[in-house]
């Protein structure tokens, strides 16, 4: 049986072309590019120079705004406990999304617990933050707002340019976390105007365990991590050099092949969806409107545990991701859709179905026959079904 | 977390689904807002033996196995053995089931009480069962169980 991978959004396998260039600074060109020897100053170019791609393949102005870091929830906590921590002398306010990712919500309880106000701003049933309602929420000691380019349970994608303006008019400095979005869509921090930016590695086909904070210049940062100094003072530990020039390659692998894959991913994500909502009934996309990221479908299919439905694709080699809560250990379905506004009893029923590099049409077409048999079981066995939607 | 071998069994291979047509006792628990529901029905002779006992659920893939595995039990149990399932040995006879998913047996032996309950209720006999915890709305399924905090609350 042939396995299916359509999960690209959770992570990726590191590409073949990344890994090439990895290898040389996991072997001969091992040296700590701290040290001042030739093998050292030979890492340290390997670093710098990883670090000037990514700054020019994000339209930073200087390769000191890139600090590379450990991976997209160490940029996440940097970047809100080490602005807020400097921004003010004492308790200030901060805003979020209220479907942020748990690398971001969990730092601003953190801050909130420690004295500071922070609002979490719920988003339309779009599915996406709407500018005016963060205006609404915007106080004179708001000195950060943390708002996702794009979700990664329901694909939408914020105009984060037209919230950093509200941010910045009222005073505030934005971040924006883009794991899921670098390299699928357009990603340039002066057009966007972020101050702060998270990115992730494994989203992007390069390793795990590396990411890049994007930190504007002169913005006012309290290091998490402390000691040796390095990253501008800003991270210290001796940096993971392989994974620096990984994240760069694959970086500008995806840049550069962003304007065909993303027409073939969105063509192939539309598709899906097409194909299971007209197979199945009682069945949509997750808050849709607005921009979307071509490579995340989002579906709602009423009636059925999201877990149930996720074991039974694993069960025909094809793997996918659910919001539900059954997958996580708790009870309550994912905040994301809650968030959105979606009923708890159809936020049970939640898939995510996301799509990669090596996505092709006749995965979709495997997808489409395997999974409405598995819906129809699943909804046949359900006491309630009938009751709820009407005999199928 | 991780399923057993014999949940994942009962989950692809569930048995004894669907519906007794005018069963001796009706039990159903749990709600769709939680995520989780079941429904048994439960054919019983006069000897108070249940002879066939059938299952449908919504829910997880522990919910599935869970009330798949507790119909196995039951069958040619007494309507007071099946009464005293408890939800350990429903965990057990499926080679145990993750921290955050025992709930889901408690769902499972709980449908049977009530299945039993209605059945002497029909007879105007005693029930035996006593409190049904999760019939109660403030029901905590994870009230017991310190590895999960405060994650359990499914506010109704």
């Amino acid at each position: 049986m042939d396995f299916i991978y359509f999960d690209y959004a959770a992570t990726t396998p590191v590409d073949q072309r990344v890994v090439d260039a990895m290898l040389p600074f996991m072997t001969e060109r091992f040296g700590n590019p701290n040290s001042l020897y030739a093998l050292g100053r030979d890492a340290y170019r390997g670093l710098e120079d990883a670090r000037e791609r990514v700054a020019q393949a994000i339209g930073a102005s200087r390769p000191d705004e890139i600090i590379f870091t450990g991976g997209g929830t160490e940029g996440d906590n940097a970047a809100l406990i080490g602005i807020m921590a400097r921004a003010s002398d004492g308790p200030a306010h901060l805003v979020v999304s209220a479907y942020e990712h748990h690398a971001v919500l969990e730092p601003a309880h953190w801050l909130e617990k420690r004295g500071h106000a922070v609002s979490y701003l719920a988003p339309r049933a779009d599915g996406h933050i709407h500018p005016e309602d963060l205006a609404s929420v915007m106080r004179p000691d708001t000195k950060l707002v943390s708002v996702m380019h794009g979700n990664n349970e329901i694909g939408a994608v914020n105009d984060v340019a037209e919230l950093a303006r509200v941010a910045h008019e009222h005073g505030a400095l934005m971040h924006t976390d883009a794991a899921q979005t670098l390299g699928k869509v357009p990603f340039d921090v002066d057009a966007l105007g972020v101050d702060a930016a998270t990115f992730s590695g494994h989203k992007i086909y390069g390793p795990k365990g590396v990411g890049v904070l994007y930190l504007r210049r002169n913005v006012k940062f309290e290091p998490m991590l402390k000691g040796g100094g390095q990253e501008f003072r800003k991270r210290s530990g001796t940096q993971n050099v392989a994974g620096a020039v990984g994240f760069a390659a694959a970086l500008e692998i995806m840049v550069r092949e962003m304007p065909a894959e993303s027409e073939r991913l969105a063509r192939l994500r539309d598709r899906l969806i097409l194909g299971v909502t007209t197979r199945l009934e009682n069945t949509e996309p997750t808050a849709p409107g607005g921009e979307r990221l071509p490579n995340i479908a989002p579906l709602l299919i009423k009636g059925v545990e999201g877990e149930a439905m996720l074991l039974q694709l694993d069960a025909q080699g094809i793997a996918v991701s659910t919001g539900s809560a059954c997958s996580s250990g708790s009870l309550e379905p994912s905040h994301v859709l809650l968030a959105c506004g979606v009923p708890k009893e159809v936020a049970h029923g939640s898939l995510r179905v996301s799509l990669g590099r090596f996505t092709t049409d006749a995965d979709v077409d495997r997808f489409l026959e395997v999974f409405p048999p598995i819906v129809e079981r699943l909804r046949a066995m359900s006491p309630v079904y009938a009751r709820m939607f009407g005999s199928p | 977390m991780l399923y057993s071998d014999k949940v994942m069994d009962h989950f692809n291979n569930p048995r004894n689904v669907g519906v007794i047509e005018d069963a001796d006792g009706v039990g159903e628990v749990g709600n769709p807002v939680c995520g989780d529901m079941m429904k048994i029905t439960i054919a019983v002779d006069d000897a108070d033996r249940i002879t066939d006992v059938r299952f449908q659920t919504l829910g997880c893939g522990a919910a599935i196995a869970t009330s798949s595995i507790v119909t196995e039990m039951a069958k040619g149990m007494t309507i007071q053995q099946a009464a005293a399932i408890t939800k350990q040995q429903v965990a057990d006879e499926l080679g145990g089931l993750p921290p955050a998913k025992m709930h889901c047996s408690v769902l499972a032996t709980d449908g049977l009480k009530v299945a039993v309950d209605d059945y002497l209720r029909r007879h105007g006999r005693e029930p035996i069962s006593g409190p049904i915890k999760s019939a109660d709305p403030n029901f905590d399924p994870h009230a017991d169980e310190d590895e999960h905090g405060d994650d359990g609350e499914c506010d109704l």
